[in-house]
């Protein structure tokens, strides 16, 4: 940690969490004389992101990774817990104006390029909404010339800006997504599987595209991801979650050449093998609990081969064990 | 050499449309030996599910087989009238499809489902085929096999509720299985207990399968050939080692280098540049040949037909030379 503590993250997270109210209509509630349900997608989240840094979440669906997307941006409220970016607590502006100044600098990239983008706009119109939004150039003419270097940016021409996202591929969106998300000149930006809709021929153009934006722009990426491939080949930090909650966190190396935490292990061990090494492998066991009701204790300890009883009871924290490197179980001291 | 299971001859699957035909699967030949698992790759649109839809016979219409054959034991099914069809689908050949939830009907039980395609297929009695139902369903790894085999799709998982249609797959004991895209839906780690299962499941059984996939990971692991699908055309078949190791097509390369690594990490991927053409401006000669790095002139003109170079089969105007 001692090479990065100089510099003060662009994004700080601290006791995330996300709870949805999930309950029955009031009448059925009554009638079978239920309490109200709560689900927590989110379970006290700890993790910041460095100006310039990639920081990934991995886990598989329903571990929260999108919840805390969405938190971010400020598309949920969280429940509890602060997000701090550039050190402003989020969660205390007051005006409009303030806020509106701060979320400018951050955007967001979605899943599918197939819902993100409105059907009946042209891309120019697509792409200017941040500009026009934030009220960053007044003159048409200026947003034009903007929006048609932006499409240049991201490798599409500017004669593109008059079509619609129907006479787009997959990918092709992918980029218009992109020029969107950069058009506001923000530094942070959050990445919802951005490729996970895609080919991997197309995969690859998105993923190169992103890494030269960030290194000519200095962005910062919340980059979220099911696929361990893409995150090692992307990301500098690494956070893996499972059922809410953050197992591990480390550099993107030691991640990967040493992870720790069993549920590391275990994503790890999954992946194919295409490097055909040849190597068995045992698939572990179980199915991801409902979330509704999660296990008691450490949340992995049904699918976990290193359980013991104080795993059934006792829930472990996140702990730092040096070299910027965090894990949560009582397995590893 | 023994006899293959399934020989596809000069297949090709055409739209008509009222701006003329589109032609989605271009002249492709294959076979399948009894207990292969042969793996077909390529990006969406390239003709892969159309493929395995025409084998099982689900073209779904207006597609339809425009030229060509498929026999499976030197018997013709790309001909057959529906009726005839019906006695081969499910019993001889069986398919799994991408969505579990999607596959399955939400109003029967899964004991129900599967008792139905048992009594259809065989001449079981009800408890009989019950019986067969339990166990399949305990050979797929459903806990509780006797119980659940009353519950409702719906109460199952996505990773239970492949392993069900698998079983219903299987629960005749086919000669062949069409696989599509059946571990995408799926969770990374529930992906790797659906693969190792169906491989078992295949081995045991003797069962051949046609896996198709985008996934070259799933593929690696799985498959014993593979055969690399672009616009409607196979451009390279061969042993799975050989074209994860060594591609011999421009494409198939792109394609491999394009998948991030684990073991290593490079600065910028390999990437092929543009995209694959749409169907209706596939272009003239070889299909690749706006996106390759080594086009000649020929390409441009002329199809290259699949050649055996020796270790893999290739269409690729740059190893005509070597042909065998």
């Amino acid at each position: 940690m001692t090479a990065n503590t100089d510099t003060a993250p662009l994004l700080k997270a601290t006791g995330l969490k996300q709870e949805f109210d999930v309950s029955k209509p009031l009448l059925n509630r009554l009638l079978e004389r239920k309490p109200r349900q709560f689900l927590t997608a989110v379970d006290g989240v700890d993790f910041s992101v460095k100006p310039g840094e990639t920081f990934a979440l991995v886990g598989e669906s329903g571990c929260g990774k999108s919840t805390i997307a969405n938190m971010v941006v400020g598309l949920y409220k969280p429940t509890s817990g602060k997000i701090y970016f550039d050190s402003i607590d989020m969660s205390t502006i007051a005006s409009h104006r303030e806020e509106m100044k701060l979320r400018r600098r951050m955007s967001m990239i979605f899943q599918d390029p197939y819902a993100s983008l409105n059907p009946r706009w042209r891309v120019t119109k697509i792409i200017s909404e941040p500009i026009r939004a934030f009220g960053l150039l007044n003159e048409k003419q200026a947003i034009l010339d903007r929006t048609a270097g932006l499409l240049r940016k991201v490798g599409l021409s500017a004669r593109d800006g008059d079509k619609f996202p129907h006479e787009f591929s997959g990918g092709q969106r992918q980029r218009i997504s992109i020029a969107r998300a950069l058009a506001s000149e923000p530094e942070f930006i959050v990445c919802d599987e951005p490729t996970s809709a895609l080919d991997v021929s197309v995969q690859a153009q998105i993923l190169n595209l992103m890494s030269d934006l960030q290194r000519q722009f200095n962005l910062s990426y919340l980059f979220i991801s099911h696929d361990l491939a893409v995150v090692r080949h992307m990301s500098d930090r690494v956070g893996v979650m499972y059922l809410g909650r953050l197992c591990e966190t480390a550099q993107v190396d030691d991640l990967f050449n040493n992870p720790l935490h069993p549920y590391t292990r275990l994503l790890i061990d999954t992946i194919p093998d295409i490097e055909m090494t040849g190597r068995e492998r045992t698939p572990v066991q179980g199915e991801i609990p409902n979330p509704m009701d999660p296990p008691k204790g450490c949340p992995f300890h049904p699918r976990c081969p290193l359980a013991e009883d104080h795993c059934r009871t006792t829930q472990p924290t996140l702990r730092s064990i040096g070299e910027g490197r965090s894990v949560a179980c009582h397995a590893i001291a | 050499m023994n006899t293959p299971l399934l020989n596809v001859e000069n297949l090709c699957i055409e739209f008509p449309t009222r701006r003329g035909t589109l032609v989605a699967v271009d002249d492709i030949s294959f076979t399948i030996n009894p207990g292969e698992i042969v793996g077909v790759v390529g990006e969406s649109g390239a003709g892969k599910s159309l493929t395995g839809q025409s084998i099982i016979g689900l073209l779904e219409p207006p597609g339809r087989i425009a030229g060509g054959s498929i026999r499976l034991n030197d018997q013709r099914i790309d001909n057959l009238p529906e009726n005839q069809m019906r006695k081969i689908r499910g019993k001889k050949i069986g398919m799994i499809f991408q969505d579990p939830l999607t596959s399955l009907n939400p109003l029967y039980t899964i004991g129900k489902q599967l008792i139905e395609t048992i009594q259809t297929h065989t001449d079981m009695t009800v408890t009989q085929a019950r019986e067969h139902a339990v166990n399949l369903l305990e050979e797929v790894g459903i806990p509780a096999a006797a119980k659940r085999i009353d519950h409702y799709p719906y109460q199952f998982s996505g990773g239970m509720r492949q392993r069900v249609v698998i079983a219903l797959a299987l629960c005749v004991n086919p000669l062949l299985i069409i696989a599509d895209e059946p571990t995408t839906a799926l969770d990374v780690s529930i992906q790797a207990q659906i693969i190792t299962l169906l491989k078992k499941l295949c081995k045991d059984h003797g069962t051949a399968v046609i896996l198709i996939t985008h996934d070259m990971g799933v593929i690696a692991e799985t498959a014993d050939r593979v055969a690399v699908m672009y616009a409607g055309r196979l451009v390279e078949v061969g042993l799975v080692r050989q074209v994860v190791k060594q591609a011999a097509h421009p494409y198939a390369k792109g394609l491999m280098n394009a998948i991030p690594s684990l073991t290593k990490r490079v600065e910028k991927l390999t990437q092929i540049d543009g995209t694959m053409p749409g169907l209706k401006d596939i272009p003239n000669g070889c299909a690749f040949h706006p996106r390759c790095p080594d086009c000649m002139d020929i390409c441009r003109e002329k199809r290259p037909e699949l050649t055996d170079i020796g270790p893999t089969q290739v269409a690729c105007w740059s190893y005509h030379d070597c042909k065998h």
